[in-house]
């Protein structure tokens, strides 16, 4: 019972603590946003650093529920901007997820292996990728009526013969730096923490790029088939993705992702620094996009497709445009949670997990980004943390448990309160900017509200 | 306000024509060689009975059907085919026969939305919350509100589209599709299902949009009051074909108009 | 104040025509399915009579998942809802099988009339039990969750209606995996009758136990043979029932448009659940079949046939019921043919790409009618 005790107790302090970061952003001083931002973040860097008794205040099981909760949030904001505001329902942000652990697991695991080939590839991969991504785009848009499945083919082509560059490039380079990581007795500059720091930024953004570029490929001429073929598809995606990382060792050729057996040896790089880091980039990026012209413009694709091409909003791009940067949340949140964890395995992955963001999501309320951090965090405290110790004391069964009780309070939501818990409610930050009245003094003189007649 | 219209080179050059407009569904030819022309700053009436082709023309004018054949010339170029929202960068707006706001977004956001073509930065620069972000923004902002107040609409502009009454939702419409600064604006039922107070309404307000922006204006209506009332000169449609073209006093007196919507009331407003 | 923008309105009228090079596109595709034919020729000659075998076997395959899309297809196209839980039925139908074959010996129920009676007529009377009452189980089942999860929904954004049909589908699962109810592990599925399987080599022969069949022989097994004549007889049924009865013509009314079949004077209720009953008969039976032809089963056995199935009916055209049996036949060859010549962990993945190429040549499904918009 203390333990339920502490559990309630934690999770108010979350969901009060996220209220807290949510308002001290949204502050309009410059000078209480930095201030306050660096104070929330102490606050739980504090409870993780200082014992009371023989445990920190958030101890090691609470740390990792934390962790997970940032990435499941970062997750979970991609996938609400994908269906919550832009109507498109995806059932494959897992996949990207998933993608965006494995890359950015194997680029840190090679370099801690004295490799660099691994950072520089990929590097020089999405940056070329994204080149030919970009360029190809700008030249096609001078073709109009062209059909999707060409595009997409050229595209498929130009990716192709980067990636290719990328790899023998790379890894010439790679092989270059060799000696400059030393060896175990004695390591060189590269081997240092500071050189693993920054290729852990760096293979985080990298991961949530490439999960971007494939995001663009995939849903180039996907999702011109609608939102719910579109889902269909994302689901098969997913499982595709899933049957590959079952295959890494065999099919692919990464023979240190072991296939089935799962990936071991990635560095335990993140921490509360860093997953805060990226949680925040992931929601002020996502706020500024949608309280803009480009979120209304995505919003009105969902609300009415024929009216928002009536408004000279091409809707096939920005379903791309919002595909694209859900998905780059969803791998950024992936190389968060394969450096906390330190282990990858197809099963974390697996189509059935996959479910978990759109849950969440909705129970937060789905066009509410407020509504996906508060039940993001609450999902990992509550069902994840709490109830899982609760039933694993009673008995064998725990795990499956969760999986009964995780559908009847989904059964109940729906029917009790189908817009979620926040419904499009935003705290702080996430608000929309103040709109203030304007007031002419030709409004004030004609204040009656009747249209005026020209006969 | 001034003048929006960019006028074209020619003064006798026709803002709008269109030349054997015609639709296949499968087997069934939904339009038959649509013909009309249509000069800079005239109100249009396209009529006809119910399954007549009219919205079938708006829908290949405004992009959303390909014509089967035929030209559609906007201003010298031929714009048949194009995507609906390269048409609408071209200058043509419309509205629907069932309102198509976006329901969940404020009357201020609707309009806002029409701005975004015009919206003078890119995504890029929110995200990075620039000078030139803030700036156009705001710019854009106000613009559209100064644009609500001309309807007055500013007092509900925070009001989700979703919570207006009926005649107010057609209102924000009309002005959502101007927001997106038209040459031609094609209205497709603008007075359904209103009482006759607020067609009168929608009358005054149709004809302060025309005079206010020099507008060039096709409308579809069935209502004969409303169309005899405003309209300049009439196209009547029946079966996908033209039969009769014409001032309203003439379409009045038009046997085979009468003989279109035989039974179906009012050919005499 | 709002600025005239010539310069911008003559962009789009200006740029080159792309339709033109639609033959990048269609040429790729082209590629890729002459590659695809090349591979599966190339196997044909090399061995034939595998190629047979696992045509075979993707056929068994693919009439089952017949049985499944069958049930989605008519369910989305009555309530337009992906019933996620339809598959749960299918594993519902296995399970109910399994019990009475164990529990209560219902494959042999007829002996405690008369112990004399001939084993042939004991055994098909005994498992045709069998099979109805899973049906009428699972028939039970899917009308029980359409009324209690579904209807109260009916009027709800779809996506709520949506995340029920998830939430159901894995409560059912995982209800079924607690330790007091099925438990997660897989069981071995006692059989209602005997599987019997002949080889084809010089003529049929009896495949005896222990004895492998020689080299350059096919198999092929009596469940094999049941489960495609059932299929095809359930769907010649469906057919006929749809097209051709008062309660088809409802079922059809009711799909095309809810309210104006109501003006009508059909009980848009009933008929809801009637489809539901029958997409569950139909995936119950298909239950109990995959059981007979793969005996071991666990809770989450409906979780891959019932997505393929899906995928299948919208292969073919969701709410088209040949598209569905035709959508469900390719699926399983491909499944099959994947297994057999690239690998197991492969099959999945493939069938999902073949979808997706599908669904880009014709993106309404191969019977497929698009919706119609009116702006």
């Amino acid at each position: 019972m203390e333990f339920f005790f502490g559990s309630f107790v934690k999770i108010v302090a979350v969901v009060a603590w996220v209220y807290g970061l949510l308002r001290v952003m949204g502050n309009s001083s410059k000078l209480v946003k930095i201030v306050g931002i660096v104070a929330m973040f102490g606050i739980v860097q504090v409870a993780i650093l200082v014992k009371i008794g023989d445990d920190a205040i958030l101890n090691s099981f609470d740390t990792g529920l934390l962790f997970q909760a940032c990435t499941m949030v970062m997750v979970a904001l991609g996938l609400n901007l994908i269906y919550g505001f832009n109507g498109q329902f995806s059932l494959g942000q897992y996949g990207f997820y998933g993608i965006g652990a494995y890359t950015a697991a194997d680029i840190t695991y090679r370099w801690t292996n004295g490799q660099a080939s691994g950072l520089i590839v990929a590097g020089i991969g999405v940056v070329l990728i994204g080149a030919v991504i970009l360029g190809l785009n700008r030249f096609l848009s001078r073709f109009r009526g062209l059909p999707v499945l060409s595009a997409f083919t050229l595209y498929l082509i130009g990716v192709i013969v980067a990636g290719v560059v990328a790899y023998y490039v790379g890894a010439t380079i790679g092989d270059a730096l060799t000696p400059l990581f030393g060896s175990t007795d004695a390591p060189g500059i590269l081997r240092s923490d500071i050189a693993l720091q920054l290729v852990f930024v760096l293979a985080v953004l990298i991961a949530g790029i490439f999960a971007a570029e494939v995001a663009f490929l995939f849903g180039l001429p996907v999702l011109t088939l609608g939102s719910d073929y579109f889902g269909i598809a994302s689901l098969g995606f997913t499982i595709v993705v899933n049957t590959l990382m079952v295959n890494t060792d065999t099919i692919l050729p990464f023979p240190e992702m072991k296939g089935g057996q799962g990936m071991i040896g990635i560095p335990k790089v993140t921490t509360w620094f860093w997953a805060f880091a990226f949680l925040l980039l992931v929601i002020i990026v996502m706020r500024n996009v949608i309280h803009s012209s480009t979120g209304r413009a995505i919003m009105s694709v969902r609300e009415d497709e024929t009216a928002s091409k009536a408004m000279g909003i091409n809707i096939a791009n920005y379903k791309l445009l919002s595909f694209v940067i859900g998905s780059l949340f969803a791998g950024i949140g992936g190389g968060v949670y394969a450096h906390y964890i330190g282990f990858l395995s197809p099963g974390t992955f697996d189509f059935i997990v996959g479910f978990n963001p759109l849950i969440i999501i909705v129970f937060g309320g789905l066009g509410s980004m407020t509504g996906t951090i508060v039940a993001g965090f609450f999902w990992m405290f509550f069902l994840e943390g709490m109830l899982r110790v609760l039933l694993g004391q009673m008995g064998t069964d725990a795990p499956t448990w969760r999986y009964v009780l995780y559908p009847i309070t989904l059964l109940l939501m729906m029917l009790l309160r189908p817009k979620g818990l926040l419904g499009k409610v935003e705290w702080g930050f996430l608000r929309p900017e103040e709109v203030t009245p304007r007031r002419t003094a030709e409004m004030l003189n004609s204040a009656t509200g009747v249209m005026p007649t020209v006969k | 306000m001034t003048n929006t219209v960019t006028t074209s080179s020619s003064t006798s050059q026709p803002l709008l024509e269109v030349r054997k407009l015609t639709k296949f569904f499968g087997g069934l030819r939904a339009v038959n060689d649509f013909d009309m022309t249509i000069q800079p700053g005239e109100l249009v009436g396209l009529i006809g009975p119910n399954g007549a082709g009219k919205t079938t023309s708006f829908n290949m004018i405004s992009g959303l059907y390909t014509p089967s054949s035929g030209e559609i010339i906007l201003d010298g170029q031929n714009i048949a085919g194009l995507e609906p929202h390269e048409v609408t960068q071209m200058g043509i707006g419309r509205t629907f026969q069932n309102i198509r706001l976006f329901q969940n977004l404020s009357v201020l956001d609707n309009v806002r939305v029409a701005y975004h073509m015009h919206a003078g930065y890119s995504m890029i620069d929110a995200i990075l919350r620039n000078s030139r972000y803030t700036a156009r923004e705001r710019e854009l902002t106000e613009q559209a509100q100064d644009f609500l107040s001309i309807f007055k609409l500013e007092r509900i502009q925070h009001e989700l589209a979703m919570n207006l009454p009926y005649g107010e939702q057609r209102r924000v419409e009309i002005a959502r599709a101007l927001a997106s600064n038209p040459r031609l604006l094609l209205l497709d039922e603008p007075a359904a299902g209103m009482n006759p107070a607020e067609i009168v309404t929608l009358m005054d307000l149709i004809h302060f949009v025309q005079e206010r922006f020099g507008l060039t204006i096709l409308l579809i209506e069935h209502q004969m009051r409303f169309v005899m009332g405003i309209c300049e000169r009439i196209t009547v449609m029946d079966f996908g074909e033209v039969i009769a073209r014409g001032t309203p006093k003439e379409i009045q007196a038009n046997p085979k108009v009468i003989e279109a919507y035989l039974g179906k009331g009012a050919a005499h407003a | 104040m709002q600025k005239a923008n010539s310069t911008q309105r003559s962009l789009p009228a200006v740029r080159t025509s792309g339709a033109r090079l639609a033959w990048i596109g269609r040429g790729f595709l082209i590629i890729l399915a002459l590659m695809a034919l090349i591979v599966l020729v190339r196997n044909f000659i090399n061995n034939p009579l595998l190629f047979a075998q696992i045509v075979i076997s993707g056929l068994q395959l693919g009439f089952v998942y017949a049985l499944i899309a069958l049930g989605y297809t008519m369910v989305y196209g009555i309530v337009r809802l992906i019933n996620f839980a339809h598959g749960d039925v299918f594993m519902a139908g296995a399970f109910v099988s399994y019990f009475a074959v164990t529990r209560f010996q219902l494959h042999v129920w007829p002996t405690l009339i008369d112990p004399n009676l001939p084993p042939i007529v004991i055994t098909v009377v005994g498992s045709i039990t069998v099979i109805l009452l899973s049906m009428a189980v699972c028939a039970l089942l899917a009308v029980t969750i359409e009324r209690v999860a579904y209807k109260p929904l009916r009027n709800a954004p779809r996506i709520a209606a949506l995340i029920t049909a998830i939430g159901v589908s894995f409560f059912i699962e995982y209800f079924g995996a607690l330790n007091f109810v099925f438990s997660p592990r897989f069981i071995p599925y006692q059989r209602p009758f005997e599987v019997v399987t002949w080889y084809i080599r010089d003529g049929i022969h009896l495949v005896i136990d222990g004895k492998a069949p020689p080299d350059g022989s096919i198999t092929f097994s009596n469940i094999a043979i049941i489960i495609m004549v059932v299929s095809i007889l359930m769907q010649l049924s469906l057919q006929f029932l749809v097209r051709r009865t008062r309660i088809g013509k409802a079922m059809r009314a009711t799909a095309f448009d809810k309210q104006a079949a109501q003006l009508m004077g059909i009980n848009v209720d009933r008929i809801i659940s009637i489809t539901f009953a029958l997409g569950a008969a139909l995936a119950g039976l298909g239950g109990v079949l995959y059981a007979i032809a793969y005996p071991s089963i666990n809770t989450l056995l409906g979780v891959l046939p019932g997505l393929k199935a899906f995928v299948a009916a919208v292969m073919g055209g969701i709410g088209s019921i040949p598209g569905a049996f035709i959508g469900a036949l390719i699926m399983g060859q491909a499944e099959s043919l994947t297994a057999g010549y690239i690998s197991t962990p492969m099959r999945d993945a493939i069938a999902f790409t073949i979808l997706i190429v599908v669904l880009l040549v014709r993106p309404t499904g191969i019977f497929g009618e698009p919706e119609k918009e009116k702006a």
